[in-house]
């Protein structure tokens, strides 16, 4: 389980990342712990999964995807682990999951698509269609971006609004 | 625009950066460059709105926090006022208006289960709010976005 340090390192992990030379020294040293504590236990959390990746965000519309879309798909619940895997291959899609759907919503698999414009999304959901002989999925294109930032673990207040 | 060198960097950046005392000299490293040459280029490329956000990133499961997709159908007349009041729980990452019957679609994660529904039953009440669907995740197959530059 998670200790106080453990927090307080994910806590700091989630402020700028210093563009200096030796950044881990100078987040060990606002947490007043070593530089050796600090990359042992990223590097225990890289190990349990804790972090799933360390790297960058990049900003997708700057760098030349311009659409995006929820694609939403009707799923056999036995074909489901099948699906997972053959949409997970695909370089296009970003983020794949199954989904518990209310009865009266039918959709219960989505996969987020990143492409530079609509007609390319559309003509790559086409293609998962063909590829896994789903037919009933709908496209889901965002007109409105409201808010986008990084989740922050264990900060202050969290619970309330 | 991005040079050459600007591309590998990024490509390179979003799953690659080490743990290690000099984690920019490793780099530099492998990019045939030097320490001084990828931070002046990583700074640049954030200075100019290329990079969000350097770090790790988290499994939330792991953390412990419980998490949703929540979708609702909004009135238009209300959908400013509800996307502030949920842009408002930090638990929130993404906030999207998007084509279709439910024109409002949000990530959410909370601390525990009992916070989470908490916030579910406050934002189902919210004027202009008529559906509010959960739809938690049973499976993740794929989450880490990578763009091929």
């Amino acid at each position: 389980m998670l200790d106080q340090l453990d927090k307080k390192i994910i806590a700091a992990m989630q402020d700028d990342f210093p563009l200096v030379p030796e950044p881990y020294q100078q987040i060990a040293a606002g947490l007043g712990i070593s530089q050796d504590e600090l990359l042992r236990r990223l590097a225990s959390y890289v190990e349990s999964g804790k972090i799933r990746k360390m790297g960058a965000v990049l900003r997708h519309r700057e760098v030349g995807y311009a659409a995006n879309a929820l694609c939403a798909w009707i799923v056999p619940e036995e074909e489901i682990g099948r699906i997972g895997k053959l949409f997970a291959a695909e370089a296009a899609v970003t983020h794949c999951y199954s989904r518990i759907a209310p009865p009266d919503w039918p959709y219960n698999f989505y996969t987020m698509v990143h492409a530079h414009d609509r007609e390319e999304c559309n003509k790559i959901a086409a293609r998962l269609s063909t590829l896994s002989g789903l037919q009933q999925y709908i496209m889901l294109y965002s007109t409105r971006e409201w808010k986008k930032n990084s989740m922050q673990y264990f900060r202050e207040g969290e619970e309330t609004i | 625009m991005l040079t050459d060198f600007d591309k590998r960097l990024l490509n390179r950046i979003q799953t690659h950066l080490p743990l290690a005392t000099r984690p920019f000299a490793v780099l530099a490293e492998e990019l045939g460059s030097d320490e001084a040459t990828v931070l002046e280029r990583i700074q640049a490329l954030k200075d100019g709105g290329f990079i969000r956000r350097i770090g790790p990133f988290f499994d939330s499961a792991k953390m412990g926090y419980a998490g949703t997709l929540v979708a609702l159908k909004v009135l238009p007349e209300a959908m400013a006022d509800v996307a502030t009041h949920i842009n408002g729980y930090p638990g929130v990452t993404h906030n999207y208006e998007r084509e279709g019957e439910f024109n409002l679609w949000f990530t959410l994660m909370a601390p525990n289960q009992a916070a989470l529904e908490k916030i579910l039953a406050t934002v189902a009440a919210l004027p202009g709010v008529s559906r509010l669907i959960s739809l938690p995740a049973t499976e993740k197959f794929k989450v880490s976005v990578q763009f091929t530059l």
